[in-house]
Parts: structure tokens; C-alpha cells; sequence
């Protein structure tokens, strides 16, 4: 075997150029995809964090209806006490779940006694809500430069940035909110700006929180009630097995009505950003099939010009009594050890890139969010799959005229000119 | 019996519509350790005769015996397998393979078709390398080899597996007349060395001289033994 692979390789040097130009092509291809998965992984990667982490948690469960009629933020659709104490006992005893969180979503209006506008307001119960967003105070600024040990006390608002500057409101000013309750009655309370945040990807720029008991007060719940229960998982690459076997353990509860009573939502479902970041997806995979596109043509070009050159050569092979076998294993070698260089070298200019590209520290903005720093990775698992690609590709490109150089006769191959 | 019999054999090409009759009805038998040529002008069936022989083809019509086994009723596999264990050739152009040295391209049958050990090898490979008189050239690539050179490495290939019969195609053809008569001299006293047959063609005279037996073709058919 080692002996077909030095002979191989002997093949290969013995046309230098077009050896490299194909190599260097497959490097080219495979540095594309490595660069690329690389950094649209991490953006991605980092999009998604910033969403799940800092805002809207990784799963939702809602009353059934809410999220078709989310927009209104209707506060008809709320998760009652006894309804809320049955998916807390399910949510604590079911081991893939780290922490959940309540919250009512509410919109406003805000005042600063002189101007008056609309704003959205997540209720929170700070302690629960850090367990499963644990950024949410990343893009929160507050009056000194640590950030509290409670993020919110009852009687304290965090306002948008935007709404901030326009009603010139700053941290520790008052600030009244005038709410309508499921019933259509006007309540309205008093509070103090303790921070201020910036946007992150609500409607507008103008969302804020509060705390969830004052929402309760102010939206004149007589129980306690929730709009949803925001979820974290322990393990995030189990998302979707989670999620089935959340749907699963909902589906139980049914309303008075026979049907189900709750349902659940990836973060996918919930934020628009899915759609980019399945666009990602499939231009992460087309990147590939560009790749191996190339791989493809490159090495049955070559390795049909190597067949066709060799006419001779083959025939003496096959005359002095070499296996069909045995000459059909020796251009596979030559294929795939022309893929396993160009991986190799594919594989060490893109990690170096990779190297580089976080050296020099990328900066993007994305939306409102700014200075947003891309750290490039590339998992070895992916460097395993396209590389594997790349050697799969090379052998099957290189089957074709391998087979034809094995089934030539000695007679004709010998006469060949 | 004779190490080759040939009974009756025929081989007619197709080319289009046209029949080029190659081989006609020839039939004759040559002896174990001897050193035979065919000779005769071009198209007179001389390279047909040793395809049929080498089982590089197959004959229209006839039987071919080497060896004691009828050779023209194997299939692609067991020729390719004969070929390797009971056969050597060597070309007239040498046919050498451009990226191994002398000393592996006498190998490579040992490596790619008898997988010898390493150790028998490289023993095996040292004496017939000795015996053309091209040891010390062993590490030369064969751009690196007169022609003379590179035909002494074609014999050392041959031979290196033990065949029983060695087939050469005008093995001297691309050779000056003195490496031509040498080639020749080695081909016969490797004979007398391994035992081993030797069947050539040629149209050189001076080389004719040097064989044992002159099998002359005409026309396809066998017109004369001397």
C-alpha cells in the first residue's frame, strides 16, 4: 500500500504544474469554506446568543393563541396562577431545563409629566430572568459603572435609550406609566428610571422593563398571572429534542374545551432573525457544493489527461501481469493523494486565516447594535466533515478514469501512439 | 510436450469492413530453455504471434498452449494472472516506468504482482541487476540510462520473476547495432544462466544470427524453420 502511495505521489510530481494549479484550486476551495463557515458560523453563533441570551430567552410557552396575536400584546391570553404552578412543577422536574423565568409583556404609555408617548414594556422577575438571560444587563447602563446585584426593584423602570433622549428622561428622574387592563379600565403608577437600555432588536427601539409585580398592580390582576415563561436549557445543541419533548409533556394540558391548553416556541419561531439565519445556512452550503464542484472536475480532468497520457505506460503495467485491481488502486491513490495535499494545505491556510482574521478583531454593526466583535472559530468537526468531502470527492472523481485504466487491453494499450 | 504449441491458429483483425488476416493457420512448438526468433517483413504477423503467445490477444482461430495450459481459453483475469507469474516481456522501446529507478523498476513486478518480502526482494533483485551488469546503476532513473542501458534493465524486469518464457518485441530495434548485438548476448546467456525460453522477433540479420531457431513469417503464414 505505502509502495502504491510513494509511486502515486511520483505520478503527481511528474507534471509539476498542473499538479500545483490543481492543488492550489482545491486549497482555493476549501480555504473559501473554511474562511466562510468560520465567519458566518461565529456571526451566526454570536447573532443568536445576543437574541437568546439578552432578550428573548431560548423557548417561550405561552396561553395557546399568543403568539399569532402577539403584535397587540393582547393581555386576555395570560397563564393564570394554577396554570402557571402546573408548568413550573413540569418545567423543575424536567432535567434538560436550567431555569425559566416569568414575564408579561404590556404595551404603555410613558410619561415624563410634560410629554407623553407609547412604549413596550417586559415585566420580569430579575432574579428568575438573569438565570435565563444571563446578558440581559449587558446593554443596560446605569448610574454607577457596575451593574446592580438586583437588576430591578419594584418601583423602578429601565427605559429605551431612545424614548431617554426624546423625553430627555435620565437615570434617577421619575417617570409615570398609564396601562390599560384586560378589562379596559385605566390604571396608572409612578416610577424611577434606574437604567437605561440599549436597543437590542425591539420593535422600534422602544422596549423597556419593569418589575413583574408592578405589572400585576398596574394591569389590576387580582391573582397573579403570566403572559409566558421563558425557558434555558442546559445544553443548547439539544434544542430540538427538548422542544419535542416539551410539546409532548404541553399537550397534556388541555383547556376547558378538550384542547391543548399552552403551547411552546424556539427562539426560530419567535425571532425574525431565523430567516437569516437559515439564509446563512444555505449559503453556507452552497459554498460547499461550490467547493466540491471544484474538487470534482478538477481531479477527473486531471486524472483523465493522466490516464490518457499514460496509454503506453498502462499497457506495460497490464502485459507484465498487473491486476486490473492493482492499476485501478494506483490512480485512486493518485487522486486521493492529490486531495489529501490539497486538504492538508487547505486545512492549515484556513486555520491560519481563521488566526488572523481573530487577531485583527472584526467589528460590525448589525441592526442598532454596534461594535459587535466577529470572533471567527471553526469547530474540528467541521474541519473533519469538509475535509472528509474533499477526500470522498477525490476518490469518486477519480474513479471513472481509474476503471477506464484498468479495463484497457495490453494489446491496444501497447499500440497506442 | 513443448513449453509453447501453437495448433492451427488464425487471427484475423476487423477493420471496418475490411479483414487483415494476421495469423493464417500456423501451427508449431518450441522447446523449453530454447532461443527463438521470428523474422519477416512488417505485417508478415511476427508482433501477432507474440501476443498470442505473451496472452496479450486471443487467437480467431486455433489453440495456444504455454506452459502446458491452454491459454487462449482464459479469461481477462487468468491471462493477467499468467502473464505476471509464467511470462516476461520486453519491449522495443524499452517501456520502462519514467518515475522509478532501475532498481524499482526491476522490483515492481516482485511488489506489485508476486508480493515477495521485502528481504526476498531485495535479493532477488540485486542478482538479476548484477547479472545484465547494471548494478551500480541501480538509483538512475531511466532518463538518466543510455538505450543500450535501459533494454539491459528491460531484461533485468523480465527476468526477475523467474519466468519460465521471456516474449521480446524487437527488443533491439531502438538500438545502435552494438548495443543491439549485446542485448542479444545477454538475452543468451540469461538463457543459459536461468534456463529460461526466449522467443524475440527482429529484422535486424546480424541479430537473426544469434538465435537457435529462425521462424520466418510471410504473409501471415509460416514459411520456413532453420
Amino acid at each position: 500500500m505505502i509502495r502504491i502511495f510513494k509511486i502515486a505521489l511520483r505520478n503527481l510530481m511528474r507534471y509539476k504544474r498542473r499538479t500545483l494549479l490543481t492543488s492550489l484550486l482545491i486549497t482555493l476551495g476549501l480555504l473559501m469554506v473554511i474562511l466562510f463557515s468560520g465567519l458566518a458560523g461565529s456571526f451566526r453563533e454570536m447573532m443568536i446568543g445576543q437574541i437568546t441570551d439578552s432578550n428573548l430567552a431560548q423557548m417561550q410557552i405561552h396561553k395557546k393563541g399568543y403568539v399569532s396575536s402577539m403584535d397587540t400584546s393582547p393581555l386576555n391570553l395570560t397563564i393564570n396562577q394554577k396554570g402557571y404552578k402546573t408548568l413550573e412543577k413540569m418545567l423543575t422536574e424536567n432535567p434538560d431545563v436550567e431555569a425559566y423565568a416569568p414575564r408579561i409583556k404590556l404595551g404603555a404609555m410613558l410619561s415624563n409629566f410634560t410629554e407623553t408617548t407609547n412604549v413596550r414594556l417586559n415585566a420580569i422577575d430579575p432574579d428568575k430572568e438573569i438565570k435565563v438571560c444571563p446578558d440581559v444587563s449587558e446593554r443596560m447602563k446605569f448610574s454607577g459603572s457596575e451593574v446592580p446585584d438586583i437588576l430591578l426593584r419594584p418601583g423602578e423602570i429601565i427605559i429605551p435609550e431612545k424614548l431617554a433622549a426624546g423625553l430627555k428622561i435620565k437615570i434617577g428622574g421619575s417617570v409615570v406609566l398609564v396601562a390599560n387592563n384586560k378589562d379596559g379600565s385605566v390604571n396608572g403608577l409612578n416610577f424611577t428610571v434606574v437604567g437605561i437600555i440599549e436597543s437590542i432588536l425591539g420593535p422600534q427601539g422602544k422596549e423597556g422593563y419593569m418589575h413583574i409585580k408592578d405589572a400585576q398592580s398596574l394591569l389590576r390582576m387580582e391573582k397573579p398571572e403570566v403572559i409566558e415563561i421563558a425557558l434555558r436549557i442546559k445544553k443548547f445543541d439539544k434544542l430540538g429534542d427538548v422542544y419535542t419533548d416539551l410539546v409532548s409533556a404541553l399537550a397534556e394540558f388541555k383547556n376547558k374545551k378538550g384542547k391543548p391548553g399552552f403551547e411552546i416556541h424556539t427562539w426560530e419561531k419567535l425571532s425574525p432573525f431565523s430567516n437569516i439565519a437559515k439564509m446563512i445556512d444555505i449559503m453556507t452550503v452552497s459554498m460547499k457544493i461550490i467547493m466540491i464542484a471544484i474538487v470534482l472536475i478538477s481531479i477527473l480532468n486531471v486524472m483523465m489527461m493522466s490516464v490518457y497520457e499514460r496509454v503506453r505506460e498502462i499497457g506495460t503495467m497490464s502485459a507484465i501481469g498487473t491486476a486490473p485491481g492493482r492499476i485501478m488502486g494506483l490512480f485512486l491513490a493518485e487522486g486521493l493523494s492529490l486531495g489529501l495535499i490539497s486538504t492538508l494545505a487547505g486545512n492549515i491556510i484556513g486555520i491560519l486565516g481563521i488566526y488572523i482574521l481573530n487577531i485583527y478583531k472584526i467589528r460590525y454593526s448589525f441592526g442598532r447594535m454596534d461594535n459587535l466583535l466577529l470572533s471567527p472559530t471553526i469547530s474540528f468537526s467541521e474541519l473533519v466533515w469538509v475535509s472528509a468531502t474533499v477526500l470522498l470527492v477525490s476518490i469518486f472523481a477519480t474513479l471513472q478514469p481509474a476503471y477506464k485504466a484498468s479495463r484497457m487491453e495490453p494489446v491496444d494499450a501497447l499500440g497506442h501512439v | 510436450m513443448a513449453l509453447v504449441q501453437i495448433d492451427n491458429v488464425s487471427k484475423i483483425y476487423q477493420t471496418g469492413e475490411m479483414q487483415v488476416k494476421a495469423l493464417q493457420d500456423v501451427t508449431l512448438s518450441i522447446d523449453e530453455a530454447s532461443f527463438v526468433t521470428f523474422v519477416g517483413p512488417s505485417g508478415s504477423g511476427k508482433t501477432t504471434m507474440l501476443n498470442l503467445i505473451g496472452c496479450l490477444d486471443k487467437p480467431t482461430k486455433g489453440k495456444v498452449f504455454v506452459d502446458k495450459k491452454q491459454v487462449d481459453a482464459f479469461d481477462r483475469r487468468q491471462r493477467a494472472a499468467f502473464r505476471g507469474s509464467a511470462l516476461g516481456f520486453i519491449f522495443q522501446a524499452f517501456n520502462l516506468f519514467p518515475v522509478l529507478t532501475t532498481y524499482e523498476n526491476v522490483e515492481y513486478p516482485l511488489v506489485m504482482i508476486k508480493n515477495e518480502s521485502a528481504s526476498e526482494r531485495n535479493g532477488m533483485v540485486s542478482k538479476v541487476l548484477e547479472s545484465v551488469g547494471m548494478l551500480n546503476q541501480k538509483d538512475k532513473f531511466p532518463d538518466q540510462l543510455s538505450g543500450g542501458q535501459k533494454q539491459r534493465v528491460a531484461v533485468a524486469r523480465a527476468l526477475v520473476t523467474q519466468p519460465k518464457l521471456v516474449l521480446a518485441d524487437e527488443p533491439t530495434a531502438n538500438l545502435d547495432k552494438k548495443s543491439a548485438v549485446n542485448v542479444i548476448r545477454l538475452m543468451r546467456s540469461m538463457r543459459d544462466e536461468f534456463r529460461t525460453t526466449f522467443i524475440f522477433s527482429t529484422h535486424d540479420p546480424g541479430v537473426m544470427e544469434e538465435a537457435e531457431v529462425v521462424h520466418t513469417l510471410e504473409d501471415g503464414r509460416l514459411v520456413r524453420k532453420k
